[in-house]
């Protein structure tokens, strides 16, 4: 049996997507820019998908870019806005400690080019509030650049709030909604949201697909020259079966967003409800405002690699912010972040769901972990300080 | 290919001499909980030789096998033999440690070297200082 409980890495994808893809491979394999019958069928096909993206977010089609994922919208909507910005001698951007590197990564570059970049604590529950942005925002602030939830420990922000200050202010208010598009509602007007960038494979589409949504009127730079694909933004044939199988899983996801919502909630309680009966554990992340498939504990003691190579010998596959997973020295920033010290942050699990998962599933979890955390706890020499009072526990 | 050799996988998921000796020879603790990994071997030594080797690890799987794998190799072996061990022969007995993971095959060549260290003062026995150099997290990493 494997159970699959990594869906904010990747998700397995849909019959939906996979069945909306396979006509692209095969008969209309035409290339959009092609004039002939077959590419303007795939012409046709794309410039569908760009209104259902489009339908699903609350935005016109021509607002729609779409790139090879969620990095690639990261990396494209934070260079334009800051590009705008520096036009107009604003050269202040606002963004939290806890993004992903795509966003952390393209805010690093930028301030070496001689951007001022703002990073906001994120506090222990792991969240800011529109009040932290409102009090941020300066004369020249040109960007505020936040996640709409985040992948690791699953806090929802108050995307509204936000976008209200930021419109309130005359500033661009960009979301990385990797996590959030196919589970959370959205909706850029109603929102506020000025540029939102999304991933196909986190809601059961294919990989190497995504879409930047950029409000009208706010110029685009290119990441890539090339052919005028995608209103000249975004150069390079578009990758149609990709599109297409995301256009449909989003649809298939927006349209029953409560359902799974209500079903994975349930099943990502039942977790944390189980899981923090393990003695000095402890949730990460907001307990209430909360992605509803994202499950992340520390459990004190214990060292997350080894645990997910045990979870993975029982079938369970999961992820973990401790360093040996990410390949450096440090565990995730993100924990590190909600303050979280080293020694703890490396004791971490997350479990992401979807609505795929069952109960039984999640049964079969609570009865495995606690038993895999007590085997390792058993041969820590760190757990044996702890429970010896040679070391205090922090959890 | 999988992260880790069958080998290691073995000796993570069933590890050899695990657990605690009751008044060991030598204790040996080296790594640090910040960094992820930390090592504590004990050792019971007798005419020279080391009769029983136990370990308790706190780290990632390849940690947790480095050392169970170091605890077979000094098994039976007289304290010189133990202290010549390196990271390396416990690499190859693990038939290899993705780049990233070696210095958790140094943690086991230091905590050996640390127990014996603990050995050796505890008995008085002279010893060359410079066979056991102190390391940390940063420094392990370097050997990577």
């Amino acid at each position: 049996m494997i159970i699959y409980a990594d869906n904010a890495a990747t998700t397995k994808m849909s019959k939906t997507a996979i069945n909306n893809m396979l006509p692209y491979m095969t008969d209309i394999f035409g290339n959009p820019s092609s004039l002939h019958t077959i590419g303007q069928k795939a012409n046709e096909a794309l410039e569908s998908a760009r209104k259902t993206v489009a339908d699903c977010l609350g935005c016109e089609p021509k607002e729609i870019y779409f790139t090879s994922g969620g990095s690639e919208a990261d990396n494209q909507a934070i260079i334009s806005a800051a590009k705008l910005g520096e036009k107009k001698g604003k050269k202040h951007i606002i963004s939290t400690e806890f993004e992903h590197h795509a966003v952390l990564h393209t805010l690093n570059k930028l301030e070496k080019e001689g951007f001022e970049i703002e990073l906001l604590p994120v506090g222990e529950k792991g969240n800011v509030t529109a009040e932290q942005i409102e009090n941020a925002i300066k004369s020249d602030t040109c960007l505020v650049t936040t996640m709409f939830a985040n992948n690791e420990i699953g806090s929802v922000l108050p995307i509204a709030e936000i976008g209200s200050v930021c419109k309130s202010k005359g500033v661009i208010f960009h979301t990385d909604a990797v996590q959030a598009a196919g589970h959370l509602h959205i909706d850029v007007k109603e929102q506020n949201i000025d540029m939102l960038s999304l991933s196909s494979h986190k809601f059961h589409g294919p990989k190497g697909v995504g879409v930047l949504y950029s409000r009208i009127g706010i110029p685009l730079v290119n990441l890539i020259e090339g052919g005028a694909q995608e209103k000249g933004k975004r150069a390079g044939t578009e990758n149609i079966p990709g599109i297409m199988g995301m256009a449909a899983a989003l649809k298939e996801a927006v349209e029953n967003i409560d359902e799974n919502y209500a079903k994975v909630s349930y099943l990502r309680d039942k977790l944390i409800k189980g899981l923090s009966k393990i003695p000095h554990s402890a949730l990460n992340g907001e307990p209430v405002s909360r992605l509803p498939g994202n499950v992340n504990f520390c459990f004190e003691g214990i060292e997350g690699e080894s645990l997910l190579l045990l979870l993975d010998a029982k079938g369970i596959c999961a992820s973990s912010g401790s360093a040996c997973t990410s390949g450096s020295l440090d565990p995730s920033h993100v924990l590190l972040a909600i303050g979280r010290p080293h020694e703890v942050a490396h004791g971490s699990l997350r479990l992401s769901l979807c609505e795929w998962n069952t109960e039984d599933e999640v049964d079969y979890i609570l009865k495995v972990t606690p038993e895999i955390v007590e085997y390792l706890r058993n041969m820590s020499p760190v757990w044996k300080d702890l429970v010896n009072g040679k070391k205090e526990f922090m959890l | 290919m999988a992260l880790y050799t069958d080998t290691v996988m073995d000796y993570f998921v069933n590890p050899r001499n695990v657990g605690e000796i009751e008044n060991p020879d030598g204790v040996g603790e080296v790594g640090n909980a910040k960094c992820g990994d930390i090592m504590k071997m004990y050792l019971k030594i007798e005419d020279n030789v080391i009769n029983d080797v136990k370990f308790e690890t706190f780290g990632c799987g390849s940690a947790i096998a480095s050392s169970s794998m170091a605890t077979e190799m000094i098994k039976g072996k007289t304290v010189e033999e133990a202290l010549a061990i390196t990271n390396k022969q416990v690499v190859n007995e693990l038939g290899g440690l993705p780049a990233h993971k070696l210095h958790c095959s140094v943690l086991a060549e230091e905590s050996i070297k640390a127990a014996i260290k603990d050995y050796y003062d505890k008995n008085g026995i002279e010893y060359d200082k410079n066979l056991f150099a102190e390391t940390d997290c940063v420094k392990s990493d370097s050997y990577v």
